[in-house]
């Protein structure tokens, strides 16, 4: 194939001394990249993302050099940023959306001395690794506050686009409300977007039409938390505390917190001992983080998400621990069973007692 | 006292001059801008238009230059043809997206035979059609029904969007990417591959489409009757009835040409630099076409000129967020104020600018 012709590039490069030496050799700062999917301001993922990286920064000082590029479109213009960092002298690139899977690889191929981090994806190479949060962990602990809140005995979920980080979600809130209210139903609403306040605020509106009193989010802005502030419903913070929407609408909060991991593999980078590794994170690493629980929530109610989630921080707790049945009723997991990484990275389908049927 | 005085006759020099003068302009405002921004005007300047063409990395950048103008001459050059013609096509973006579904699909079908010969040629065809059938609905429904084609096309960009999801994580996903959205990877299938003509140069089949397209578009408005007719109709369409144009024949010619270069282009792109259907594969190359289109004044040449000098800002621009910390916003701001400038400058190509007093008060 072609496109291997930048292999000869980089190799020219390197032999120009282009490319920079391991960090050991050279007494510069080290560069650290992101490639960034949205505007550092967007409220919800990259913003943390980015916040997350000037906290590393803050942490390393003048021994780093913090270089990031915003608004990039997956594709081959991921590719192109990537590259231009790569030949800016980055040693390491975080590469923050799950769109930037093949364009990562392609690009690592071409230059083995730079590190490459890869948010959300599947892909490894010597010097690719893959990081995610368990988000789903978060989730079970407000979809039980969603579960217990609800007075209409109905929920609602706005979801992104099916795939298994989001369907992951609905399952692990699902699970979780019923398990708060037996009587609990919940209505999933596509908005196929990550980002669009207008679809957004449209959708909670739709959820709200039929009955729906809570709302769950797996989309980045806070235009349903206005929502349901109008018509008094409840709702959460996601990817950001949204603490000024409490302590109502919004009663508790998923935290992503990318901090911890970003320092600890920047560290890895410095110390010569960086590996390709599958980091998935939650709770307990400090990855996810559930925001102050607020407002009408009653105390016992309180008191026994809290316990959830310290429980599922410390390990006595997997979110997806059997008996549970998939949509269909077929059996998946057995009387104290506890699901595989493997099926959770590629969760395809409802679990038993979700309407409805994943687009596709 | 500053008067405009209409010229009877649009300048022909001054129709050359201003693209130019719009760039300057749009330099000096912008680096007015990334002064603001506390940049240093002068390295932003000259990190956007002479890294990408001559810096340390130009070897890299050069080709990605035309992998980034392909696109957008070749769809600007079929849009240019019905904006001659005063046919608003405007929705290249979806025209791209049918097209790359169209190829696309039929590229996956044949998986994993290896006859290049066949296969390559079928999804070029089948991006063409795909383009074409999108940019048919709003032609046909204009010369049926008289409806708005820029309301239309436009609309059905966001059908294709959801088409595109649709077909991302559902009839073309990747039966191998454990339940992730995505197609197959194209680039990594020899067969449909729309890979580098030659190593290095970042040319691919789209760019070498693009060049014929800019050579056929320039025959086809100077030498040929349907040229002829495109540019009757756009100066007077009254003059064109005489001239025996059938209008709504036009307005199907015009939008098969563009929506089908459109749906070219899209092809050519998703075998190639972007490699697979994705959720959100399309980055805008349909509407910045648009810009393209006029700023080469809906002239071939201009156009191909005008697809280099875009791409350039893009990339340029990519560096300039990169190296210097220029927040993207200021970049897109700064290829608004080029499209800006243009429009504004224009002014001195259809009128006179004088001094003083009027003689006619």
């Amino acid at each position: 194939m072609k496109r291997r012709s930048l292999l000869a590039g980089g190799a020219a490069a390197a032999t120009l001394g282009l490319v920079r030496p391991g960090f050991a050799a050279s007494h510069a700062p080290l560069k650290v990249g992101f490639i960034y999917v949205g505007p550092i301001n967007d409220g919800g993922w990259t913003q943390h993302h980015h916040t997350s990286a000037l906290k590393m920064k803050e942490h390393f000082g003048d021994a780093i050099e913090l270089v990031y590029q915003e608004n990039v479109p997956e594709g081959a213009d991921a590719e192109r940023a990537m590259t231009q960092m790569a030949l800016g002298g980055a040693n390491i690139i975080f590469t923050t959306s799950f769109g930037f899977m093949d364009p990562t690889v392609n690009v690592a191929a071409k230059f083995p001395n730079v590190k490459f981090e890869h948010c959300t994806g599947y892909k490894t190479a010597d010097n690719v690794g893959v990081y995610s949060a368990r988000f789903y962990e978060g989730r079970a602990v407000t979809g039980y506050l969603a579960g217990a809140m609800t007075k209409s005995n109905k929920i609602g979920y706005i979801g992104s686009f099916p795939i298994p980080e989001v369907i992951r979600g609905i399952n692990s809130s699902f699970i979780h409300a019923r398990k708060a209210n037996p009587e609990v139903e919940m209505n999933v609403v596509w908005v196929s977007t990550w980002f669009d306040p207008a679809k957004e605020a449209d959708a909670t509106q739709a959820l709200l039409d039929q009955g729906v009193d809570v709302v769950l989010a797996h989309t980045d802005s806070t235009a349903p938390l206005a929502v349901l502030e109008k018509a008094g419903a409840l709702g959460f913070g996601q990817a950001a505390d949204m603490y000024e929407y409490a302590p109502e609408p919004r009663i508790s909060s998923i935290i992503d917190n990318w901090a911890p991991y970003y320092i600890e593999r920047v560290q890895a980078v410095m110390d010569e001992a960086w590996e390709s590794q599958n980091n998935w994170w939650g709770i307990g690493d400090g990855m996810v983080g559930i925001g102050e629980i607020t407002g009408p929530v009653p105390a016992e109610v309180k008191a026994e998400a809290e316990k959830m989630r310290d429980d599922i921080a410390a390990g006595s707790y997997h979110p997806f621990t059997g008996p549970l049945n998939k949509q269909d009723g077929s059996a998946w997991l057995a009387e104290g069973e506890v699901a595989d990484d493997g099926t959770l990275a590629g969760m395809n389908f409802y679990v038993e007692g979700i309407d409805g049927s994943i687009p596709s | 006292m500053i008067r405009l005085e209409k010229r009877p006759q649009p300048s022909k020099a001054w129709s050359y001059a201003t693209p130019l003068l719009a760039v300057l302009l749009t330099m000096v405002a912008g680096g007015a801008l990334f002064a603001i921004l506390g940049k240093d005007p002068l390295l932003a300047i000259r990190t956007i238009f002479w890294e990408p063409l001559f810096g340390e990395f130009a070897w890299y950048y050069r080709g990605q230059l035309l992998i980034k103008a392909g696109p957008l001459v070749l769809i600007a050059i079929g849009l240019s043809l019905g904006f001659r013609a005063g046919i608003w096509n405007i929705g290249a973006e979806g025209q791209y997206i049918m097209g790359a579904i169209f190829g696309a699909a039929v590229g996956l079908a044949f998986y994993p035979m290896e006859a290049r010969w066949l296969i390559f040629p079928l999804m070029i065809i089948a991006g063409a059609f795909g383009g074409f059938v999108w940019a048919m609905i709003p032609a046909l429904l204009k010369t049926k029904f008289n409806t708005n084609e820029i309301l239309v096309s436009l609309l059905l960009v966001y059908v294709a969007e959801q088409f595109l999801a649709s077909m991302a994580l559902g009839l073309l996903r990747n039966p191998e990417g454990s339940g992730f959205p995505g197609s197959r990877n194209l680039q990594q299938y020899p067969a449909a591959a729309n890979g580098e003509l030659i190593a290095g140069t970042g040319l691919h089949w789209g760019g070498v489409a693009a060049l014929i397209a800019v050579i056929l578009a320039y025959i086809l408005l100077n030498r040929h009757m349907l040229g002829f007719q495109i540019r009757v109709t756009g100066e007077s369409p009254r003059a064109a009835r005489f001239a025996g144009v059938k209008p709504n024949l036009l307005v199907v010619v015009c939008m098969g040409i563009s929506g089908g270069l459109a749906g070219l282009a899209g092809l050519f792109e998703v075998a190639g630099p972007a490699g697979q259907i994705s959720i959100d594969f399309n980055s805008g190359y349909g509407f910045t076409a648009i810009i393209v289109a006029f700023l080469g004044r809906l002239h071939p040449v201009g156009i191909l000129l005008a697809g280099l000098l875009l791409a350039l800002t893009y990339i340029g621009g990519e560096a300039a967020q990169a190296n210097l910390g220029l927040p993207a916003a200021a970049i897109q701001a700064f290829q608004g104020m080029l499209l800006f400038f243009l429009l504004a400058v224009d002014v001195l190509t259809n009128f006179r600018v004088r001094i003083g007093k009027g003689e006619m008060a």
